[in-house]
């Protein structure tokens, strides 16, 4: 069942904060997941993994390099979902 | 040539079975308390282990670091940081230069839970499920580059992996350093987070485990007639070591001088120490050589002493062989009847008693000791904790490991 973007926004700040530590309010839509949440790729691989399973979606490798900000990864996913 | 550089302890450091920091530990040895105590894990019934307890850490790691820390480090990381943050903020995190900075941290196992649960990750999830950080987390090392992340150690991050002597090879390794001059000051000790049903099956099968599941706090019994193997512990223990002229300088807390290191090697068996000892005194000889001392000079032992039939004849024998009727003045302290086995920070742990023993001039007791086992050959303290003489005095550590491995250090009051 497809979530709204807000929801998907939500779900992600919460995958964010389990794995930065990072609060679930800082996870906004304009955010740079690199220049202004400081995630590194590692973390980033995670974090893509665990949106898969939590929205039953699939996010290929080289999709992930386009996903800059935090929107970009919730209209993917938003897009996706089926 | 330029005088000796001489090397001294300014920081302690732990989290172990009987305490979450160095002040619980020593209170909690000197009042005699066990550690070890029943697993409430459900995989202890799921893989119906023949070993139902162990010495468990007394202030688990979740309620000290942070969530994403626990997340990114295996416990046998997550350990060594405890310990050496309490070591670094011990010594009053001194100030220097980083190139001058050294982390050494040793391990037995090393990140046996990540390994294991990545490995299931892979099985039931697929690739992509394995956590990317498996290997940095899995890795031996990981704990001495976590503590050198930590502190900023950059003259080098060193990991010794000798069973069950690694902490104290660490800590022997962090002394070479210094004497040599590639380091000023280095955080040094052993870490083992590997109470997890593999291990325990494994020394499990080999034998080497007590099996007194029905009273955990009684089965460590070094030198004991009764004792049946060891009891597996986990935990960290790590000392701050500085050159002295440094040391005094920044007006630190001195606890003790790393007199003099001994190792050796058995070439013997894989896992049986050599039954006359003859690897173990060579390397007590060389540490008490390497201190300038005579056996007269030592007047506590904290023993490796297990608790199992094997081991503790033959490092008595070891230690009458080094040492000959001057054993007699040498009152010998067995720690690990309270603490468990805690394989790689286990030479660590004991180096930081014997430093605190010699601090506090008080050679603690050995519990569980009912019935003395008449083929050990030692003054073990037991009962309560001895008195030790006024003055300078010197004590002695010794950690050997499977593979051989035989580490002595000597300590020896500022």
């Amino acid at each position: 069942m497809a979530q709204s973007e807000q929801e998907i926004l939500e779900g992600l700040a919460e995958i964010v904060n389990e794995e930065t530590g990072l609060d679930t309010e800082s996870v906004q839509s304009e955010k740079s997941f690199t220049d202004d949440l400081d995630i590194d790729s590692l973390s980033m691989m995670t974090i893509v993994v665990n949106a898969e399973e939590k929205f039953g979606v699939r996010i290929p490798d080289d999709e992930v390099k386009n996903l800059k900000t935090v929107g970009d990864a919730v209209s993917f996913i938003a897009k996706n979902q089926s | 040539m330029t005088a000796e550089r001489r090397v001294v302890v300014t920081g302690l450091g732990a989290t172990t079975p009987v305490g979450g920091t160095v002040p619980e530990t020593w209170d909690a040895i000197l009042a005699g308390r066990s550690g070890a105590r029943t697993m409430p894990f459900d995989w202890v019934e799921k893989y119906d282990l023949p070993v139902k307890f162990a010495a468990t850490l007394r202030t688990p790691a979740e309620e000290v670091l942070s969530k994403v820390e626990i997340r990114r480090m295996d416990p046998s990381a997550q350990f060594a940081l405890i310990a050496a943050r309490e070591a670094w903020a011990d010594a009053g995190m001194p100030e220097g230069d980083p190139e001058r900075l050294a982390a050494c941290i040793g391990t037995g196992i090393g990140g046996v839970w990540t390994l294991l649960s990545q490995w299931d990750n892979l099985r039931e999830k697929g690739p992509r499920r394995v956590f990317p950080l498996s290997v940095p987390m899995l890795m031996p090392n990981a704990s001495s580059a976590a503590v050198s992340l930590e502190i900023g150690a950059r003259a080098g991050a060193h990991t010794p992996v000798s069973a069950c002597a690694s902490g104290l090879e660490a800590m022997g390794y962090a002394y070479d350093m210094i004497r040599a001059g590639r380091a000023d000051i280095a955080v040094a000790g052993g870490t083992e987070g590997a109470v997890h049903a593999l291990p325990i099956a494994g020394f499990a099968a080999m034998q080497a485990l007590s099996t007194r599941n029905d009273e955990p706090e009684k089965a460590s019994r070094p030198y004991d007639t009764g004792r049946d193997g060891f009891v597996l512990g986990e935990g960290a223990a790590v000392v701050v070591v500085e050159e002295y002229e440094r040391a005094k300088a920044r007006g630190a807390k001195i606890y003790a001088e790393i007199a003099g290191v001994g190792m050796s090697s058995d070439s013997h068996h894989i896992a049986a120490p050599e039954p006359e000892g003859a690897g173990a005194s060579r390397a007590m000889v060389e540490a008490v050589h390497r201190a300038g001392l005579s056996p007269k000079d030592i007047v506590h032992i904290n023993a490796h002493a297990t608790s199992t039939p094997v081991g503790d004849v033959a490092e008595s024998n070891a230690i009458r062989r080094a040492f000959g009727d001057d054993t007699d003045g040498m009152p010998v302290s067995a720690t690990k009847s309270m603490t468990g086995h805690l394989l790689g920070a286990a030479g660590a742990l004991e180096g930081v008693l014997t430093i605190l023993a010699l601090k506090n001039r008080l050679a603690p007791a050995t519990i569980n000791l009912d019935d003395f086992d008449p083929a050990i050959r030692l003054d073990v303290v037991h009962g309560e904790a001895r008195k030790l003489p006024e003055g300078d005095i010197a004590g002695l550590n010794n950690s050997f490991g499977f593979g051989g491995h035989n580490v002595a250090v000597v300590f020896t009051s500022v």
